[in-house]
């Protein structure tokens, strides 16, 4: 009996948690889309690793090689 | 026969009938939106030239495995786990070793620095996250200020701290995830629907409040109201367990990593899979991402001991980074984005710019 009835009670979680999921409201991938590009877009400049910044600005990035001791 | 709990009319038959038929209406309306692929929309975009990106700096100094990392917000200092239950704080620039710390269990799979640069926290196998208090002091024992914070009924897979010092969200093997007090170690929420452990999780940024995305072995990705504990939305489209989830800069979606040797990225807002990053050469599990500053550029660590870059955007491979001698178990880049840290089962630590 306890077992049957905990069935229920996963049962009914599982619907109760789809119930939510399909409700949510979504947009359409193309306009996702445009979205992502534009943030990456407006930032590129800011990202060093992606721009590349000069040696002199990038405390990681020093003229000599660096070993450890 | 009497069975508790039932309403009139609903049986275990017309329950699962009703999530039958909600799952495919999910399929359905998921389906109606995807007019178009990410990659092709992104055609019209640069591509991208070759990256310069190398091993700036070497950390040498953990005995086994490099598990964990974080980057403290001060861009320099960061704080490592291993499996030998060592944890370290560096300082980046200098290699200094600014402190350590050996907690009593091995495989310390978390770490993180608190927001404000004065804590960490660490957990592992011994079910627990405890949070140290980072002394000025170099001669005071850190073990001594320990405190134990979460406590899970298994493995500790993931921590982080929330916007301040004072909440600490935590996975665990147990497949839970969980909030705690702290200062009082008191448990403020739990998170419950993953079906198995729960590896990985990661905070959404702070412009777009109070959510989390968390992925397990039971290859979902799960995205939970901090304050209810809900769980809001669920990804199922990796092959096999999901070991890192990591936001993209902006909040609006989210990347993961898996032993089905893809990663992939998920648009919120859309509510689905939008890219998979996938090469037929690359065929070992990916442990761990990390996006760049603008969120154009996609760093996986595999264990086949590269980390692989990705072009968000197009869905094409723009770089591999050689180097490490063994599986890379973390990727992060620092706060100001100017450098990447991996962390590998080699024994060592690589600053990357």
């Amino acid at each position: 009996k306890m077992i049957f009835s905990s069935s229920i009670a996963q049962a009914r979680r599982t619907v109760q948690q789809l119930r939510i999921e399909a409700s949510i409201e979504r947009i359409k991938v193309s306009k996702a889309s445009a979205d992502l590009m534009r943030y990456c877009g407006e930032h590129a400049k800011n990202d060093p690793l992606l721009m590349g910044i000069p040696a002199s600005e990038n405390p990681f990035k020093d003229k000599k090689p660096c070993t450890v001791l | 026969m009497a069975c508790q709990g039932l309403q009139s009319g609903e049986t275990l038959a017309s329950l699962k009938k009703e999530s039958d038929s909600l799952k495919k209406k999910l399929e359905e309306e998921r389906g109606k939106l995807n007019d178009i692929e990410l990659h092709q929309v992104a055609e019209k975009v640069e591509m991208l030239g070759a990256l310069s990106i190398k091993t700036k700096r070497l950390l040498k100094g953990h005995g086994n495995k490099v598990l964990c990392m974080d980057w403290c917000k001060d861009k320099r200092r960061l704080v490592s786990s291993s499996q030998d239950g060592k944890v370290i704080v560096w300082d980046a620039f200098t290699l200094n070793k600014e402190h350590g710390v050996t907690l009593p269990c091995t495989w310390v799979m978390a770490c993180a620095y608190a927001p404000s640069g004065c804590a960490v926290a660490c957990g592992g196998l011994d079910n627990k996250c405890s949070v140290f208090p980072l002394s000025l002091d170099k001669n005071e024992n850190l073990s001594a200020k320990k405190k134990a914070v979460a406590m899970h009924t298994n493995y500790v897979s993931g921590c982080t701290f929330t916007n301040s010092d004072m909440q600490l969200l935590t996975s665990s093997g147990d497949g839970t995830c969980a909030l705690w007090d702290v200062e009082s170690g008191q448990l403020l929420q739990s998170f419950h629907g993953h079906t198995a452990d729960v590896l990985s999780l990661d905070l959404a940024p702070s412009e777009t409040g109070n959510t989390f995305v968390s992925g397990g072995s039971d290859k979902k990705a799960n995205v939970w109201d901090m304050r209810s504990g809900q769980n809001i939305q669920s990804f199922e489209s990796h092959e096999s367990d999901i070991n890192c989830v990591k936001y993209y800069p902006s909040g609006d979606a989210f990347a993961s990593a898996s032993d089905d040797s893809t990663c992939r990225f998920y648009d919120l807002r859309a509510d689905r899979e939008v890219a998979v990053y996938q090469k037929d050469s690359v065929i070992f599990g990916a442990s761990t991402v990390d996006f760049s500053l603008s969120g154009r550029l996609l760093f996986a660590g595999y264990n086949d001991y590269t980390i692989n870059v990705w072009d968000v955007l197009k869905g094409t491979r723009v770089s591999v980074l050689f180097g490490h001698e063994n599986r890379v178990s973390r990727v992060r880049v620092s706060p100001d984005g100017t450098a990447l840290c991996s962390a590998s089962w080699d024994n060592t630590l690589r600053i990357w710019a």
